[in-house]
């Protein structure tokens, strides 16, 4: 039984967190050991992340029934907003990282190799003439081409932004409670958020099949693969929360004054934006 | 409300194992993060021990070399991630609902997740001394590309970091949301005790750069198992380049590791010195001007490694102006202490001796700053003296005084007050026999990570291991009367100490397992 002290509710103990914990180290423990070359890594990573998915699903149950049934007020939704806001800003560092790793390499350390720092290009690589897209003095032989703007990666970009107008819209409908319209932009969103990845998996494999693309490619296929790899991940989560959260609408678990989960899904739908744009021009276009 | 009855199924107070591993309440949660703590500090000291005895004497005779590396290396990780962390996390835990007048943390499922994520990520961390290869011995800030000569360990050390980070992500938003929203209506920002600000500043550090580690460890996986080139030159990467994103997370988590501190001492002080906090907002303004200079200083960790000189001149100057917020702080501590009222219990002993010998540690990081001189004294024993005098005398010391100041409010008994002196005078004279002589080891030359040296730097050596020794005997003495607090018979006042206010000491002693069901009125 969970108890309310002066409204804000505080749950009286939960299993779901150390269930959590088991998963999430017993699949880093398998996949660890996968890369290693052990014989059971595949499988003990394999029932770490049911293990972690069993708890995802209990522990936002849990919260979800605690929500319809009127538990949280408006004290609670704020503590919800705080940290989801704060979540988002921690993914945004991460993405940060790799953008820093991009940008250090095109503007430092590929130049300086290239002879703008004479002594570095002289004692590491004397003479070598690298030009953005390299995929490094050490495979001066291998040949790639780049992937181009145009035009999948402009069609997703325009799908993202679409799909950002869409949540808008459906969030709106949700405010003026017309579930109908909710709903249609809802599945409209998610199958925008489905095409865009569906795009980027035929990109993926144009890069390997046909542009010698892969994430061997030296700095230049590192960044690519690794920014917009991550960045996809990042889409399949959010597209799966929008499903949720669609279902969720069905069912009718929110109304025109209290549906924070509907809006913490749809920041982080724009947060997945937001970060492709930074992906299209600075991995794409320039 | 029958939906929820499967979580823990009734009213009283929860008791046995399922208590801890279950639990929501912050006062719990605390107490697990401060034993956690405890733990490593022990672990992470015997490692210690371990260089220390090698170190004794020239030649090689205790541990062989390779050992003695993943000594250095897992002595680091173990007290940064294992000790220091956790314990400003229990702090925070414990001290922040009860300063702000809040029923728990805001978040209290993901505050249990939160702690109960690192038993699980130091028992992958340790369990990798027994692999092939043993533990990592490249050193704490796992440079490419010795970091990728690990043997079996490697991912192994790169996912449990990723379940640190996090861990200290989780824990961060909590303290967050906690300070923003759970504060008494009338506790406004500016009436929170120090401690509460500097961690919400240390919050927004961790947010920040936790992530950024995750990224940097991730770079090293993929380098190492899926042929990316970001820290490898033939690819058109550059093993820099990690040095440059590591310190980036590097440098804010010195400070991640420091804030808290200052905001013990705060508390501290006053309250032993029967006077009002000295420049109360100077001390906010401060907290967050380090917290700000803490992102744009990191390649001072990288004078040598090759920079263009404009990069050496700017982390150079920008490095020296931390000292501009730093000497505001210290001043108001002393000035806190002019004219008033003093006595000298022990957690105002290590108060005191935080802010002098914390200073020194800060005056050697301005001589690492210079970075001309930074030539000579990078990666000597001066570098290990220095980081030593600002995070075993300036975070473990305030954590310790921090322990001495609450533990009364915590388990409701006194501890004996001559141990407790007797434990500060062991330490605070220990700790300089250790860590002292380092200085001249460094400026002597004397590298460091290295298991055997030259003969000249014999006695120093055996003087800082005895230090060493005594320092980590007296240790004893603390886990001692901790637990002579907890099994105590010597009833503690709901106000412990005479001088002591604020919105703590007005709960009873023992604090009841749930506080401020109601917000008090803050004045």
């Amino acid at each position: 039984m969970a108890e309310a002290q002066s409204g804000y509710y505080v749950p009286h103990g939960s299993h779901w967190p150390i269930i959590g914990s088991v998963g999430l180290s017993s699949g880093v423990i398998g996949a660890a050991g996968y890369l290693q070359g052990m014989d059971w890594g595949v499988y003990v990573m394999a029932i770490g992340i049911a293990i972690t998915l069993y708890m995802v699903f209990g522990w936002f149950g849990t919260v979800i029934r605690e929500s319809v049934a009127g538990y949280y007020n408006d004290k609670v939704d704020l503590s919800f907003r705080w940290g989801m806001i704060w979540f988002i800003f921690s993914e945004v560092m991460f993405f940060a990282a790799f953008f820093g790793a991009l940008f250090y390499a095109r503007v430092l350390s590929v130049p300086w190799l290239s002879g703008e720092d004479p002594l570095t290009s002289r004692y590491i690589w004397d003479g070598i003439m690298l030009n953005w897209p390299t995929a490094g003095p050490g495979n001066a032989a291998l040949e790639f081409e780049p992937m181009g703007a145009w035009p999948l990666p402009t069609i997703n970009t325009l799908i993202l932004l679409t799909s950002g107008l869409t949540i808008t819209i459906a969030h709106h409908a949700l405010k003026a409670a017309e579930r109908v319209k909710l709903v249609v932009f809802m599945w409209a969103t998610v199958l925008l958020g489905l095409v865009f990845l569906s795009f980027q998996a035929y990109e993926y494999y144009e890069a390997y099949a046909h542009l010698n693309l892969t994430l061997g490619t030296g700095i230049y296929g590192s960044t690519f693969f690794m920014l917009t790899g991550f960045h996809g991940m990042h889409v399949m989560l959010g597209t799966i929360m929008l499903i949720v959260i669609t279902l969720r609408c069905m069912a009718g678990h929110f109304s025109a004054d209290n549906h924070f989960g509907f809006e913490a899904v749809a920041w982080y739908w724009h947060f997945v934006d937001v970060v492709w744009l930074g992906l299209y021009v600075f991995v794409y276009i320039i | 409300m029958t939906a929820t009855t499967h979580e823990v199924g009734h009213h009283d107070e929860p008791t046995g194992f399922t208590r801890w591993l279950f639990t929501t309440n912050h006062k719990d949660i605390g107490t697990l993060y401060l034993l956690f703590s405890l733990t490593m500090f022990f672990v992470g000291g015997a490692m210690a021990m371990v260089i220390r005895a090698e170190l004794f004497q020239p030649g090689l005779q205790v541990v062989d070399p390779y050992f003695f590396n993943q000594m250095t290396t897992m002595h680091a990780l173990v007290m940064i991630f294992g000790a220091v962390m956790p314990a400003f996390v229990g702090l925070a835990n414990w001290m922040i609902p009860l300063m702000v007048g809040g029923p728990d943390m805001a978040l209290p499922r993901m505050n249990n997740w939160s702690f109960w994520i690192l038993p699980f990520a130091f028992a992958i961390l340790l369990s990798t001394l027994f692999m092939p290869g043993g533990a990592p011995a490249g050193g704490w800030t796992l440079y490419p590309p010795l970091v990728l000569q690990m043997g079996t360990a490697f991912p192994f050390v790169i996912f449990a970091i990723h379940l640190m980070g996090i861990s200290s992500i989780m824990g961060a938003i909590n303290v967050i949301a906690t300070i923003f929203n759970m504060r008494a209506p009338t506790m406004t920002l500016m009436k929170m005790p120090l401690f509460v600000w500097t961690w919400l500043i240390t919050a927004y550090l961790l947010i920040a750069v936790m992530p950024v580690l995750a990224g940097a460890v991730t770079m090293l996986l993929t380098d190492q198992y899926f042929g990316t080139s970001f820290f490898n030159a033939a690819g058109g990467g550059d093993p820099v380049m990690f040095q440059h994103i590591f310190w980036f997370f590097g440098h804010p988590e010195v400070y991640i590791m420091i804030l808290p501190a200052f905001g013990i001492v705060s508390q501290i002080i006053p309250t032993f010195a029967r006077k009002p906090l000295f420049g109360y907002a100077s001390m906010v303004y401060a907290t967050a001007s380090i917290a700000f200079l803490s992102f744009i200083v990191w390649a001072h960790h990288m004078f040598t490694v090759g920079m263009p000189l404009a990069g050496e001149l700017f982390f150079m100057y920008a490095t020296m102006l931390i000292a501009v917020p730093t000497g505001v702080k210290v001043f108001n501590w002393v000035a806190t202490m002019w004219r008033g009222a003093m006595t000298f219990e022990t957690p105002m002993l290590f108060a005191l001796a935080f802010v002098v010998l914390f200073t020194i540690g800060g005056f050697s990081g301005l001589m690492l700053a210079i970075a001309p001189a930074d030539f000579q004294y990078h990666d000597t024993y001066f570098v290990v003296a220095h980081f030593h005098y600002v995070l075993v005398t300036g975070a473990v010391f305030a954590i310790i005084a921090g322990v001495y100041y609450w533990l009364p409010k915590w388990t409701g008994h006194m501890y004996s007050e001559a141990l407790g002196k007797a434990h500060f005078w062991l330490s605070t004279i220990f700790v300089n026999v250790l860590f002292f002589p380092q200085h001249f080891l460094g400026l002597a030359g004397m590298p460091r990570r290295i298991p055997d040296y030259a003969v000249q730097f014999t006695d120093w050596n055996m003087i800082s291991s005895i230090g060493g020794f005594g320092f980590g005997l007296s240790q004893l003495l603390f886990l001692y009367l901790i637990i002579q607090s907890i099994r105590g018979t010597r009833n503690a006042t709901a106000q412990v100490w005479e001088g002591a206010k604020g919105l703590e000491w007005e709960v009873p002693s023992p604090a009841p397992h749930h506080t401020f069901d109601t917000p008090p009125v803050v004045k």
